[in-house]
């Protein structure tokens, strides 16, 4: 073991762990990617550098085909795309641990010391998982894969037979390192497991997905790091999957479920089911719609505004509308501030990265928690392709799916305006009493389009 | 791999849990989509295990798999940090 590598390795490690500490604010964050990315290009180039390494054409080959790759993903991703990218790069990391750990079995196999074996199954298992579930996570954001909760016969016992097979399997090829068929069907099965795992999931619970899918990758890069005995490996991998596992709680917190739940798979069910059966019984009562112009002057009165952006405006692309919007209102000096829920859209902050292009100025976002007990001193809540998070249900009725979960009290605002394309409910499946309170006005429209006018509407006042 | 050795990794696996908890708790929620993609990449760090397991002299199924695992990884790491790059440059305190 050469003295210069373990030392740059070192160095790298601190790169990666000084460059997430100045992403703790936006004003570092830019140079945080980069010290974390030196840090990447240090331990790559000292690995070249291993006596290990002997042959480098198909290595630089194959370095330059994956760049090439990666850089033309990321160049080319749309901001609302940034979910599927995430889940897709994911994979890729994901899939390499698993390649690397079937790789190492084969140089080593009959001679497998018992913790390398471990390394290499929980690697196997890990990394398998990841790269498949991440690429249906990806096929499901993309709309490639349905979107929708699936269903299928006794899935929770087919998934924890086949995981107790892995693991069965799993001590048996740990005893006996040459069993090398076992090694590959152990694969296949995790392979297997990654896909019915995230099959379940429906899209507006992909947040906590996303964050569990990502701390795996981690993960299956520690267990790499247990395989190579590596401590960048390790600790970078501990890094990522500390990161993961606290999104993923974040992301639970905010749809009020426990990390067993979600582990389980079991969340999409009880919202589905439960929601099934209390749509028909939904809220019923009169609705107010409104239009453009008569919003204009409502929001002419208005002297401050929080926007409550969802799902909806990033489906509609509709956040350089809502920017405009915002412009529209300050020129009238209405104060204007964006309240964000911790699961709005389909990735952890995925609001705040859209607006961020459609350039809105950060420290105009705002957290569910920041932001909530202002909603009774502001004149217009103004609702953009949200529903579930906004549900007064959530605070109240003890039999909606949805009930424990924090919402975003608008409907405290002494106005809410709601921009929705449909009375139809949102991802919980539920009716939204929100759109029949007194305060409540419903603005009928495609996001885009609709915001579009209104602020057209006031830019004539 | 003597026993000391294996739990020396432990110890560094456990103090970088640690460590990774406190430093990712104050990562502001407007953040979190860059966060996730920024470390996404630093998960690319498999790449070193890729290298190593592609770079070996003689031409085996070994080699192969280190190959395309090269390939994931460096899509893996390019990919994730020029995107959180793409993203980062956007958030702006002020604006007009």
């Amino acid at each position: 073991m050469n003295i210069a590598i373990e030392i740059t390795y070192l160095v790298s490690s601190i790169f990666f762990i000084y460059g997430i500490k100045k992403l703790s604010s936006p004003k570092t964050a830019r140079r945080g990617n980069l010290y974390s990315a030196i840090g990447m290009l240090l331990a790559i180039v000292v690995t070249l550098l291993d006596q290990n390494v002997l042959t480098f054409e198909w290595i630089i080959i194959g370095g330059i085909i994956g760049s090439l790759i990666g850089a033309v993903l990321a160049l080319k991703i749309k901001m609302t795309g940034m979910p599927q990218m995430v889940g897709l790069l994911n994979g890729f990391g994901g899939g390499a641990s698993l390649l690397v750990a079937l790789s190492e079995y084969y140089k080593l196999s009959t001679v497998m010391p018992v913790n390398t074996g471990i390394a290499i199954v929980l690697s196997l298992l890990i990394g398998s998982v990841t790269f498949t579930g991440s690429l249906i996570a990806f096929g499901k954001l993309q709309g490639l894969v349905t979107g929708k909760v699936v269903h299928y016969f006794g899935q929770h016992l087919i998934n924890v037979l086949l995981f107790l097979f892995v693991i069965v399997a799993s001590i048996v090829v740990v005893i006996n390192p040459e069993m090398s068929t076992l090694v590959l069907i152990i694969t296949g099965v995790s392979l297997l497991l990654g896909v019915l795992l995230v099959l379940p999931i429906g899209g507006a619970d992909m947040p906590v997905a996303i964050s569990l899918l990502n701390s795996y990758s981690g993960l299956a890069a520690a267990t790499t790091g247990f395989i190579l005995e590596n401590n960048v490996l390790i600790i970078a991998g501990a890094l990522v999957g500390a990161s993961g596992i606290i999104l993923t709680l974040i992301m639970c917190r905010g749809m009020n479920r426990s990390l067993m739940n979600v582990v389980l798979g079991g969340w999409a069910n009880a919202g589905a089911s439960d929601g099934a059966s209390v749509s028909g019984e939904g809220p019923k009562g009169d609705v107010k719609s409104v239009d453009a112009e008569e919003l204009a002057m409502i929001l002419e009165v208005a002297s401050n505004v929080i926007i409550v952006p969802g799902y909806g405006m990033a489906v509609a692309q509709a956040q350089h509308a809502v920017r405009d919007l915002m412009l529209a209102l300050e020129d009238k000096e209405i104060d204007v501030r964006f309240a964000i829920h911790p699961v709005a859209g389909r990735m952890p902050g995925h609001m705040n990265v859209l607006l961020a292009e459609a350039n809105v100025p950060y420290d105009k976002l705002f957290a569910l928690e920041d932001i909530n007990n202002d909603f009774a001193n502001t004149d217009v809540a103004i609702v953009i392709g949200a529903n579930d998070v906004v549900n007064p249900a959530a605070r109240h009725d003890k039999n909606s799916p949805i009930y424990g979960m924090p919402i975003l009290n608008v409907d405290y605002a002494k106005t809410v305006v709601i921009n929705k394309r449909s009375l139809n409910p949102g991802y919980a499946g539920i009716g939204n009493e929100l759109f029949f309170g007194d305060n409540s006005l419903m603005f009928f429209g495609d996001a885009k389009e609709a915001i579009g006018k209104l602020t057209s509407e006031i830019k004539k006042l | 791999m003597d026993v000391t050795n294996f739990l020396m990794l432990i110890y560094v696996f456990v103090l970088a849990i640690f460590v990774g908890f406190e430093l990712i708790t104050k990562v502001p929620p407007t953040l979190h989509t860059p966060l996730m993609s920024g470390s996404n990449a630093i998960s690319g760090i498999t790449i070193v295990g890729a290298l190593l397991s592609a770079g070996a002299e003689e031409f085996t199924i070994s080699t192969i798999l280190g190959l395309i695992a090269v390939i994931f990884a460096m899509i893996n790491v390019v990919g994730g940090y020029l995107v959180t790059d793409r993203m980062l440059k956007m958030f702006k305190k002020k604006v007009r």
